[in-house]
């Protein structure tokens, strides 16, 4: 229910850092860039300043802390194109995440009987192993809408765990050692990505997660991300203006499922240890707190609640142990008081429209950014 | 390769057998567990039907009864071990003290959650996912209550009962507590069943299940009824706790409702969700498949047949075997 054009703007309290996106979107492309190749080389350079606040030592090593931080951000974009473009609240995103870390130790790790792989082709390969779970979950169950679907996939989720457990093969408790990583050495020999140092895990996934952003930002502009925006907004209105939702949902859910196997085998490579400990719905649910958290339906915005759920505990070790209690919390505080997360979702397509409606008319005026969150049945209705 | 991988060893085997060996004995142990997820179930079932939202947080306010419980006993001077032996009147009055204490907690435990975590987002008019998003951050904040508390280690149940061979069905033992049980739970989705249907309060609730606007219009105090639901529920997920600790091995720990709220609420779906009737038919049908289940492939996999049962019932019968009905008008 998204107001395209209200003549007379309203102040709204669910428009944050809106000044900053103003200045933003007036930059021309060169300018934007200008702006961000600064900020991506000092991302990349983090955990070689270690910079005295943001550090975590001693306590914990800075960058294996980053890793964390890449790592959550990756997983919160893919959960992103689930829960905030298409709107679909999964609960079991650990599932792909688990099948991702999984291919990844069949493949690589001396304890399975399957071929030995090179970790980087084994990357693709979880994808798309991960992509077909995403199929073979989806078709069945994005029939169904909102709590149920909820359930559902948090009922899958429970199920890869309780598999993990039982299925022989994948040795449960025990896991398996020594997972694969990609190749190379530094010049005095040593293998360059090793389990105790973070850095090259760390700019390997900024890298993957640069990558992951450009596609995904191209998937939301177009003909895709359109269809999901009205999928998120009002399903039966996009049915009956002729968009095909059940084919897009599973498009949604598919491409999400990727890009958390994609975490998933690049979080097996670096604890180069997998077993059946780490993929319980606690962690679904964080991961699903960093979306919401940040804002669902804004890349932006979950990358940066991405790295408050990860960095928080790891900074501050004294809270690590009460790191569920405070999410829970902050899940109960925001819900009540900002349901669309700290940076909302905003639509390109009323961006583009609101740029021509200041040249035109020579002022803004109010966009709701509704997220998936505040969109549906703010009217009061019956639900 | 993969086929090799996966032809390595059976896995999973299909054990016909012994589901026909163990078949009454799975049935009897079935409709017990069962009936305890029935009333369970039925917590979830009055708040979807009144709220249409799923009380996430329902499995702690379980658990916490669960906790009671266990309490109750360990304050009687009673600890973890071999089952004490009791003259009747003192256990009969020991097991009513207990069950008091785990409806007060769990029945406080939902009020204070609609206060705390629903009322204000009704207040707000949040969206439905806002519901279920905080039901479950409300679930966490429970749950790591109780962690913090008396941390991972589940509590070992304090078993005051000693269960003894009632009588046979054909071959199948069925024990005193199995009576004590299916009868109490019958019991007590009997006197919700009349509540619902039949007093004043009830038909608040079914006119606020129905349509809430219009109910207000009538005079209905749709806060105080939805409290009274939520209260409702927590008495029932109360004595569903009693019965738990005086049969379930695990006892009582900080994670210990989240397996069984969902299997609970498999059976309300499974039912029909919004209908009480539903849950308790849910209940048993979900307790006997698992039992059943279990038989069949072995016992690790009886938790994935909950699972599994509660996907495929979705995907064919979104509205449950009974269908929702809270919200019906019934004469």
């Amino acid at each position: 229910m998204t107001t395209a054009t209200t003549t007379s703007p309203k102040p709204t309290r669910r428009s944050g850092g809106r000044p900053v996106r103003e200045w933003w979107s007036t930059l021309n492309r060169f300018q934007q860039w200008a702006v961000l190749i600064p900020v991506v080389v000092l991302i990349y350079l983090l955990p070689v300043l270690n910079p005295p606040i943001l550090t975590t030592e001693p306590g914990f090593d800075f960058s294996i802390a980053m890793f964390e931080v890449a790592r959550f951000a990756l997983i919160a974009i893919g959960l992103n194109v689930v829960v905030g473009q298409a709107g679909l609240l999964d609960l079991g995103y650990v599932g792909f995440f688990a099948i991702g870390a999984y291919v990844a130790a069949l493949f690589t790790s001396p304890d399975s009987v399957l071929a030995k792989l090179p970790f980087l082709v084994v990357l693709p390969i979880a994808m798309a192993i991960t992509m077909v779970f995403g199929v073979i979950l989806g078709t069945p169950t994005l029939r169904l809408r909102g709590d149920y679907l909820a359930i559902v996939t948090l009922g899958f989720g429970e199920i890869v765990r309780l598999l993990a457990d039982n299925i022989d093969p994948l040795r449960g408790n025990r896991g398996f050692q020594e997972v694969g990583a990609p190749p190379g050495t530094w010049s005095d020999g040593s293998a360059i990505f090793t389990n105790t140092d973070g850095k090259p895990w760390y700019w390997f996934c900024v890298t993957i997660i640069i990558v992951m952003l450009m596609l995904v930002g191209n998937l939301e502009r177009s003909r895709v991300g359109r269809a999901w925006v009205a999928i998120r907004d009002d399903e039966d209105a996009a049915q009956l203006m002729g968009v095909p939702t059940f084919r897009y949902k599973i498009w949604a859910f598919v491409i999400g499922a990727a890009i958390g196997g994609l975490a998933g085998a690049l979080y097996a490579g670096q604890l180069s240890f997998v077993n059946n400990q780490k993929f319980d719905v606690v962690t679904s649910v964080l991961f699903l707190c960093a979306v919401i958290l940040g804002g669902s339906g804004n890349k932006v915005g979950v990358v940066l609640g991405a790295f408050v759920i990860a960095y928080v505990p790891l900074r501050f070790l004294v809270i690590a142990e009460y790191k569920y209690l405070i999410f829970g919390m902050a899940l109960v505080v925001l819900m009540i008081f900002r349901p669309q997360g700290l940076l909302g979702a905003r639509q390109h397509l009323l961006a583009y429209g609101r740029k021509v409606y200041q040249r035109f008319l020579g002022r803004g005026e109010s966009v709701s950014g509704d997220s998936p969150l505040t969109g549906e049945h703010r009217n009061g209705g019956k639900p | 390769m993969p086929a090799l991988f996966l032809a390595q060893d059976p896995w999973i085997n299909f054990d016909v057998e012994a589901l026909g060996e163990q078949f009454w004995f799975n049935t009897v142990e079935g409709l017990s567990q069962g009936s305890i997820y029935a009333l369970i179930a039925l917590g979830y079932t009055l708040v979807y039907g009144v709220l249409k939202l799923i009380n996430f947080a329902h499995s702690e306010v379980f658990i916490y009864g669960a906790f009671a419980t266990w309490f109750t006993f360990y304050g009687l001077g009673f600890r973890p071990g071999s089952t004490p032996d009791l003259p009747i009147f003192e256990l009969v009055g020991f097991l009513l003290l207990a069950l008091i204490a785990a409806m007060l907690i769990s029945g406080g435990t939902a009020v204070i959650l609609e206060r705390v975590a629903y009322r204000p987002l009704r207040k707000h008019k949040a969206p439905r996912l806002a519901f279920l998003i905080t039901a479950i951050g409300a679930s966490f904040v429970l749950q790591q209550i109780i962690f913090i508390w008396r941390g991972g280690n589940a509590e070992q149940a304090i078993r005051l009962m000693r269960p003894e061979e009632a009588f046979q069905i054909f071959g199948a033992g069925v024990t005193n507590l199995t009576i004590i049980i299916v009868l109490s739970s019958l019991a007590l989705m009997l006197v919700a069943d009349t509540f619902i249907n039949r007093t004043r309060i009830g038909r608040g609730i079914r006119a606020v299940a129905q349509d809430p606007d219009t109910a207000t219009l009538m005079g209905v105090n749709k806060e105080r009824v939805i409290m009274l639901t939520f209260l409702v529920g927590g008495l029932l997920a109360g004595a569903a706790a009693l019965l738990y600790m005086m049969k379930i091995p695990q006892g009582a720990s900080y994670q210990g409702g989240f397996l069984l709220g969902i299997k609970a609420f498999a059976a309300a779906v499974l039912g029909g969700i919004g209908n009480i009737r539903g849950a308790l038919l849910g209940g048993l049908l979900i307790g006997l498949f698992e039992n059943y289940g279990q038989s069949l492939f072995g016992g690790e996999w009886r938790d994935i047949v909950a699972f599994v049962v509660l996907i495929l019932i979705l995907m064919f019968r979104p509205t449950g075997i009974l269908g929702e009905s809270l919200g019906k008008a019934r004469v």
